[in-house]
């Protein structure tokens, strides 16, 4: 029995005349993850995609697979049947069998794109109702609240048959929103504000800092893990390493100890906007969440946000803590981000950090250094890793 | 000349295997848990296995645990999913021709108070559909039934295990003990419809001390041992690294699954061939089994002396298997074959490096042993 694995696309529905852009970026997205599984064909009709595997590719891995894939609202496993409703029947009864001994009720639901079919779509359903309920004797039908609904899809060349759908990961096809650079130290929150971007189209590179000896190259292991947790879903992603030891001894030798870390985020930020502007990306994200620690309150906030010349996106903004782990869970990036590794932003916290600064307060203490030659030496010195 | 016809109870290393533990016990011998560069470098090589051993089973990285082995994965299995999911049911399914360290753990928890089943097999040693679908019910929490037999070389409908789940709408985890499979036929975890798998280095020319368990993401097992972090808390304890490096250097030497099922199963119609040049001899091995195994019988002779008489001729092969010396095979007694078939049941097991003269050797000697041996 022919098996394929069908595809509705979420919000992609809705982008009149720019669909098919969206869908491109989708399937091309959806190839890349099946590089490794075998050869697949697709083949688009109204908004669903269907996927036919060629050969022995391995359409069970593949099904696994979409799961990760952003821009896909559902999308279920079918076989497919002849266009004649006594291979509908019997390719429905072979395909479901187990399905059905599962469970006690269902329904089945006919959709006929194809009007040359002899059979109306209630007439259809009705046959294979019917047909199932002579072979499975412990089923009844239950219209409105059915464990399973059969979905009987009366298409140009084939017919399609299936159970209940699989919920997507939904969402947008990365790249179709454009490009932007995500700021990961390796806590919990930086992967999940990147895995919402991702989810949004966007697609990721990320920028890292990297103060050794004081942070260890676990740490930046760490986020190359972190990263392809994320990666599973956004795909792709660019690091850029900079190191960044030379400003921060410059921040501790020179600045007030309660300002340290505004200091330290506001030449991080001026750095990422560098690199990012350099690489195309179109705006910065941070895992920032207010008032979650000091330099996340909204005048720290304002403070570091002055010096950004980009759009500074803060997905988890308004999010609690705990929701915000709930999703590093589900995306398997929560027991990687609390290993123990000292990273940049606990590298010389200060003890009374200031939670209402001044932008002028800021400026007077950022202007006793020279930072711009620290901050082209730290550019020139990064270092990229394609994370995949 | 030595014919080691025995290659179901171990192979012998390859030097892919060997080179790349050398380089792990010379160049990366530091504690993966460590945060020096040292511990670094051996946490790369430990990836590096995983990912190896990840695309063997179209798999994701972080669902391969690697094991002390074969034995090790199959407890972990049983004792570990039995625990986890007590609560959601009492049933467990096994079939009645595994492997000892399935069946032992199973009456373990026959005598905590599980519910087990050992499915009976037909006469080709594989499973009964119907009994099947039948012994799954709702109550079930595992089902486990190996890939192939390593006494017989017969190849269980795996497939089928998701159906009767699914089917009795269970909570039930799927595992297949593929230690006899693995690297010989493909194993797509998502294809064969399983959630847990066990496979051993040593079969496949790596090194003792390893195996592997693979885990889908998001089912529920508990842990034989309690310790470190390592392997996330499902096998603690400091990775078994330069064992684990040969066991990634024997997978990654595997020549194409396809092409070397060709070439060993002409090996074995070679040699079945030839024996039937032997009188009494009979074929154990049932139709569908994997050519890398073929177990026959000399009606009348006692295998055991058959395999002294070898033996002693440099011919190494082994008697049902070799995990249960002394006792009347389980297995062949579940093939319902005649005593005297099943006492003269030898093992002859093939490799990759295999080769016709090993055959003709083992074909020559077994002729004498019809002519010296007393019976």
């Amino acid at each position: 029995m022919k098996e394929i694995i069908l595809i509705k696309d979420g919000e992609i529905a809705l982008k009149g005349l720019n669909r098919s852009t969206f869908e491109d970026k989708m399937i091309k997205n959806i190839r890349w993850r099946l590089s490794d599984l075998g050869e697949f064909e697709f083949v688009r009709s109204q908004s669903t995609v269907n996927i036919f595997p060629v050969g022995d590719a391995d359409i069970a891995g593949a099904a696994e697979r979409m799961k990760y894939v952003f821009g896909i609202a559902g999308f279920s496993r079918a076989a497919v049947a002849e266009k004649n409703i006594e291979d509908i029947q019997r390719v429905a009864a072979e395909y479901l069998e187990d399905e059905l001994y599962g469970v006690k009720t269902f329904k089945v639901e006919a959709k006929r794109s194809d009007k040359k079919f002899p059979l109306t779509s209630p007439e259809i359903s009705r046959e294979v109702g019917g047909y199932l309920l002579s072979k499975f004797h412990h089923l009844t039908v239950d219209v409105h609240n059915p464990e399973t609904v059969i979905t009987v899809e009366v298409r140009e060349k084939y017919v399609f048959i299936r159970g209940n759908q699989i919920k997507g990961a939904g969402g947008l096809p990365v790249g179709s929103a454009g490009k932007a650079a995500l700021m990961v130290s390796g806590g919990i929150d930086s992967p999940v504000a990147g895995w919402m971007m991702a989810k949004r189209g966007v697609q990721l590179n990320a920028i890292h800092f990297a103060s050794p000896p004081y942070t260890s190259v676990n740490a930046e292991m760490k986020v190359h893990k972190l990263l392809k947790a994320v990666a599973k879903y956004s795909g792709r992603i660019r690091l850029t390493v900079v190191g960044f030891t030379e400003i921060q001894e410059a921040i501790k030798d020179n600045c007030p100890e309660e300002l340290f870390t505004l200091i330290m985020r506001r030449m991080m930020m001026r750095i990422a906007c560098r690199i990012a502007e350099r690489d195309g990306c179109g705006a910065l994200i941070t895992g920032e969440s207010l008032g979650q620690v000091a330099s996340q309150t909204m005048q720290a906030l304002a403070c570091t946000n002055m010096v950004a010349d980009l759009p500074v996106f803060r997905p988890l903004i308004g999010m609690d803590k705990n929701e915000i782990i709930n999703i590093s869970r589900k995306i398997g990036t929560f027991e990687t981000s609390i290993l123990p590794y000292e990273d940049c932003c606990t590298v010389f916290t200060p003890k009374h950090p200031r939670t209402r600064p001044t932008p002028d307060l800021i400026e007077q203490a950022e202007a006793l250094v020279e930072w711009n030659e620290m901050i082209e030496k730290a550019i020139d010195g990064v270092k990229n890793i394609t994370i995949s | 000349m030595q014919a080691y016809l025995d290659n179901s109870a171990t192979t012998s290393v390859c030097d892919e295997a060997i080179k790349r533990m050398n380089r792990t016990m010379t160049e990366c011998w530091g504690n993966p848990s460590s945060l020096h560069a040292a511990g670094l470098l051996a946490a790369k090589e430990f990836d590096s296995c995983t990912a190896a051993a990840a695309k063997m089973l179209s798999c994701e990285p972080e669902e391969i645990f690697f094991t002390s082995g074969g034995t090790e994965s199959n407890n972990t299995v049983l004792f570990g999913v039995a625990k986890a999911m007590k609560k959601q049911g009492n049933r467990i399914v096994v079939s009645a021709v595994e492997h000892s360290s399935i069946i032992q753990p199973a009456r373990q928890l026959q005598n905590q108070g599980f519910d087990v089943i050992f499915l009976p097999v037909g006469k080709d040693g594989v499973i009964d559909r119907d009994a099947l679908f039948e012994a799954v019910n709702k109550d079930t929490v595992l089902v486990s039934v190996m890939t192939v037999n390593n006494e017989t070389g017969s190849i269980q409908p795996v497939e089928l295990l998701k159906k009767a789940v699914r089917r009795a709408a269970a909570p039930a985890l799927i595992h297949t003990d593929a230690v006899q499979a693995f690297g010989k036929i493909p194993l797509k975890v998502n294809a064969l419809g399983v959630d847990l798998l066990s496979a051993s280095s040593h079969k496949i020319h790596g090194p003792k001390g390893a195996g592997l368990l693979y885990i889908r993401s998001g089912c529920k097992i508990a842990p034989l041992l309690y310790g470190g972090e390592q392997q996330q808390r499902i096998r603690p304890g400091t990775e078994a690294l330069p064992a684990i490096s040969g066991f990634a250097g024997a997978i990654q030497a595997l020549p194409d699954i396809n092409e070397e099922f060709k070439a060993v199963s002409s090996l074995r119609n070679y040699f079945l061939t030839e024996l039937k040049s032997i009188e009494n001899s009979v074929v154990v091995s049932p139709e569908n089994s994997l050519p890398y195994i073929a177990n026959v019988s000399i009606s009348g002779m006692r295998s055991e002396t058959v395999l002294n008489f070898l033996s002693e001729r440099g011919v190494f092969v082994s008697t049902g298997s070799a995990c249960s010396k002394g006792h009347r095979s389980h297995v062949l007694e579940a093939l319902d074959l005649p005593p005297k078939v099943i006492d003269g049941a030898i093992r002859v097991s093939f490799s990759r490096f295999t080769t016709k003269e090993e055959i003709d050797l083992l074909i020559s000697s077994l002729r004498d042993a019809q002519k010296y041996i007393r019976h």
